[in-house]
């Protein structure tokens, strides 16, 4: 104990905690540090989820807290997994998904190679392309839908300017083939920062000399970039599409805001079908069993893709 | 054939393999557009492939 700082601590400790403390074992005091956390884990992670499971098991309803509750089986998920409303959300969804990693993962890398590149006012375009990652989904959401307006939006504008068709001849939020169109452009528009940033990282982290040894072999630049570039970009593209990937399975708030899940069910995505179960229609035990199969869907692929990571990791 | 023999010796590898298949084919069976019945039949697929992931990764090499 050479430290100043330490010696200081260590006389400030009052004599009777001190006493108790030195009498703990190394193993005692690993788990005196680490116990808040597990009972932290424990009460805001496992027993939410054990009772989400309790309750999927039954008929509760949050609006009626006086009923017995009756135990229903597994007739929650029965009747979950033969609606064909809900299978028509879970397609939404995976549309949503798709196309979102997609388009983010092209277009956040491509943007990350160009910034990655040093060139005048580098600092200002990377600062401006990540402005709306910053922004309030509500914020986004809501200004979105005054660029979508057919009779004053800016985004018809466009589009017309450039396929010639009449501005107000087409509504993104209000039609039913381009609603859901609206809400990948607009997560596009507000995530792929995101995806930017994490790829900057992965190409930032790549050794110049790599390159260098490359260049000295005669690799053309095309080589380099699929035997060198994407090789060691790929951990952090992949742990991108896992933050997306569980991200998007959950969004709500910016498709609420947007389209409010319509016209009719085209955009109502599991979570927003999910809260009106919950909260609308208050079946809370039909809206568990909803939560425990999204669940158990986003856990088992979280665990093949950490799988799959570390292996791209350790090649 | 290797295949086969680590899933009688309960080695890691090849179960998981087939844990990960099952998830897989689980979760395309949730989001397809083509068949209620897969639908239907998608998450006990996807709960055993889930479980036997767990269960798997505590198996030896």
């Amino acid at each position: 104990m050479s430290d100043p700082m330490a010696h200081r601590i260590a006389a400030a400790t009052p004599p009777a905690l001190a006493h108790r403390i030195r009498g703990l074992s190394d193993r005692a005091i690993a788990w005196v540090f680490v116990a808040p956390t597990i009972f932290l884990l424990l009460a805001v992670n496992i027993f939410p989820l054990i009772w989400t499971i309790r309750l999927s098991l039954t008929d509760f309803r949050t609006n009626r807290p006086n009923n017995p509750v009756k135990f229903v089986g597994i007739e929650n998920y029965r009747k979950i997994l033969t609606d064909a409303d809900t299978w028509l959300s879970l397609q939404a969804t995976a549309h949503f998904l798709i196309w979102t990693i997609v388009l983010q993962v092209v277009i956040g890398f491509a943007l990350a190679y160009l910034i990655n590149k040093k060139f005048r006012g580098n600092d200002l375009w990377t600062t401006l392309i990540v402005l709306p990652m910053m922004l309030s989904p509500a914020v986004v959401g809501n200004f979105w839908t005054f660029l979508y307006q057919p009779q004053i939006g800016l985004f018809n504008y466009v589009i017309a300017f450039f396929t010639g068709a009449d501005p107000s001849s087409f509504s993104m939020i209000g039609e039913v083939g381009l609603a859901p169109w609206a809400i990948v452009i607009v997560d596009t528009w507000m995530w792929t920062p995101f995806v930017m940033l994490i790829c900057l990282a992965g190409l930032r982290s790549i050794p110049p000399s790599i390159y260098e040894a490359a260049e000295c072999d005669r690799a053309s630049k095309w080589r380099q970039f699929w035997t060198i570039t994407i090789p060691m970009v790929l951990p952090f593209l992949m742990l991108a599409v896992l933050f997306r990937g569980i991200e998007n399975f959950k969004m709500f708030d910016l498709v609420v805001q947007l389209t409010g899940g319509g016209p009719g069910a085209t955009t109502q995505l599991v979570s927003i079908d999910l809260k009106r179960e919950a909260f609308e229609k208050w079946r809370t035990g039909y809206a568990s069993a909803y939560a425990v199969i999204l669940f158990v869907t986003v856990f088992g692929l979280a665990s093949i893709y950490v799988k799959a990571l570390n292996k791209v990791k350790d090649r | 054939m290797s295949f086969l023999s680590g899933l009688l010796r309960l080695r890691r590898g090849p179960w998981e393999m087939l844990a990960t298949i099952l998830i897989a084919l689980g979760v395309v069976m949730l989001m397809q557009p083509f068949a209620l019945v897969l639908f239907t039949w998608s998450f006990p697929v996807t709960l055993v492939g889930t479980v036997m992931f767990i269960i798997t990764s505590h198996f030896p090499e």
